[in-house]
């Protein structure tokens, strides 16, 4: 029987019974159960069962974008804070350019903001590359926080969010998906505006049909729902 | 069952019947994870942050994180107002809430870092360690951590020859007709209904005490409940 159901879930509940069911993130067995070890929503795919979290902090998963500040230099790279557990290290070979190891503050200086890809997740802390299109450092624009929960609603189905906005206001914004926002634009008239809409998402994020709401903001705002305009970029998963 | 003086409970209430609950999630929008629990006139607020970088560095632990629990008194909580900070008895709550709390929670995907539990009381009424952890349960269960189950707490005591569930503050300190009351708070985990705590304060004989487990576990029952459905009912309503 393929099963695929969406329920919330509370950590210690039974979830699905059946040996032939697998137990994945969130979830743990226990005899003929499928536990939930975390709150969130139960998606049984076929057989594989799983949590995913609606609240809380941010747990970092391979290959997320990630926007964070660098809090420390070392020896061989950089330490970017990006609000989770643990800081990312981006080390030097993960980086664009050659970077002079004596002169490292040049490329990257305590405090400034850089785009990231996760590399890697290890329990002892998450390894960060800046070596793709769309990553590196942030250079104008501004960075809001909108929480990691927000993200999907703002990325949208396969970015359409994401594109409307583009479309609405002509500035670039980048979904780390660790809750931080960079927009970035011609003007800051734009960047506000911008971020105006994305403050309205995430503040609507659990309305239904909130593509519907944001275009009449969109208006509201004195501004065109123009989704023509899509350029290619990095923000979305 | 002996008959004692005290026959008829102050409140109406039937002598395993809890005071009515409510609880909610989600209740400090910058926290990671809160949710609040009332059972009666005591009120609980329990907020998580975490999991973050532990420092002093020489307390973090290299295989595991940590978790650590602030229980307070508000000053305005009771007739008399409390000095706020640190005393005696809330450092114990906080130590006992924790060893509690610890044995559902896996922080083992979180080396060197800390799981803060800041528990509040704006309003007592008796039974406010049970109520905190009540609130501090669910609070970590909305911070998406990891934990094995979740857990329910409740006071059972022994007033004159009663047992009875969910003491007041009445039943607890100011009935003195009988002889000073036995308190015993349990906290019970739901899947595997273990006991994750339990404490005893005054006196009770060994056939009474087997009572007073079963009564506790009755009533965790029904806390499980009002926890899971303030869970459920939150619709998304994700915080941050």
């Amino acid at each position: 029987m393929v099963k695929e159901k969406r329920q919330i879930v509370v950590p210690g509940e039974t979830i699905v019974s059946g040996k032939e069911f697998l137990p994945g993130d969130g979830a743990y067995r226990d005899g003929d159960d499928i536990v939930a070890s975390r709150y969130g929503i139960a998606n049984i795919f076929e057989k594989h069962v799983r949590v995913v979290p609606v609240s809380g902090a941010y747990y970092p998963r391979r290959g997320n974008t990630i926007i964070g500040t660098i809090v420390d230099i070392t020896f061989n790279g950089w330490l970017i804070d990006f609000g989770g557990a643990q800081n990312a290290f981006l080390p030097v070979a993960e980086v664009p350019r050659y970077v002079n190891k004596n002169e490292m503050a040049e490329f990257l200086d305590f405090g400034e903001s850089v785009i990231v890809k996760v590399w890697d997740v290890k329990s002892r802390g998450v390894d960060a590359s800046m070596k793709m299109r769309g990553f590196g450092k942030i250079d104008g624009g501004m960075i809001i926080a909108i929480g990691p929960n927000k993200v999907p609603r703002v990325i949208g189905r396969e970015g359409s969010m994401v594109k409307l906005i583009k479309g609405a206001t002509g500035c670039d914004v980048t979904v780390g998906q660790n809750g931080k926002v960079w927009i970035h634009g011609k003007d800051t008239d734009s960047e506000v505006a911008t971020r105006k809409i994305v403050e309205f998402i995430a503040d609507n994020a659990t309305i239904v049909g909130l593509t519907e709401k944001v275009e009449k903001f969109i208006k509201e705002l004195g501004l065109k729902v123009d989704v023509e305009i899509v350029k290619e970029d990095t923000d979305k998963e | 069952m002996v008959k004692g003086i005290y026959t008829k409970r102050n409140d109406g209430r039937k002598m395993d019947e809890v005071r009515p609950m409510t609880a909610k999630v989600g209740i400090v929008p910058s926290a990671d994870g809160s949710a609040s629990f009332q059972t009666g006139k005591t009120k609980a607020i329990a907020v998580v942050r975490g999991p973050r970088t532990l420092h002093p560095q020489h307390l973090q632990n290299a295989q595991s994180g940590i978790l650590r629990v602030n229980y307070g008194m508000m000053p305005f909580s009771v007739e008399d107002r409390i000095r706020p900070g640190p005393n005696r008895r809330s450092e114990e709550i906080s130590k006992v809430t924790e060893w509690a709390l610890n044995s559902v929670l896996d922080l083992s995907g979180f080396p060197n870092t800390v799981v803060d539990v800041f528990i509040q009381i704006p309003q007592a009424d008796a039974g406010t360690r049970v109520a905190g952890i009540n609130a501090a349960a669910m609070a970590l269960a909305h911070a998406g951590l990891p934990m094995k189950q979740m857990v329910s707490a409740i006071g059972v005591g022994k007033i004159d020859k009663t047992l009875v569930v969910d003491l007041d503050k009445y039943e607890d300190s100011e009935f003195h007709d009988a002889e000073g009351s036995t308190d015993i708070p349990i906290v019970l985990t739901s899947r595997t209904k273990e006991i994750a705590l339990l404490q005893l304060d005054g006196k009770i004989s060994v056939p009474e005490f087997k009572m007073v487990i079963e009564m506790g576990k009755k009533a965790c029952d029904d806390i499980l409940k009002v926890q899971m459905d303030a869970l459920k009912n939150v619709t998304g309503e994700s915080n941050e």
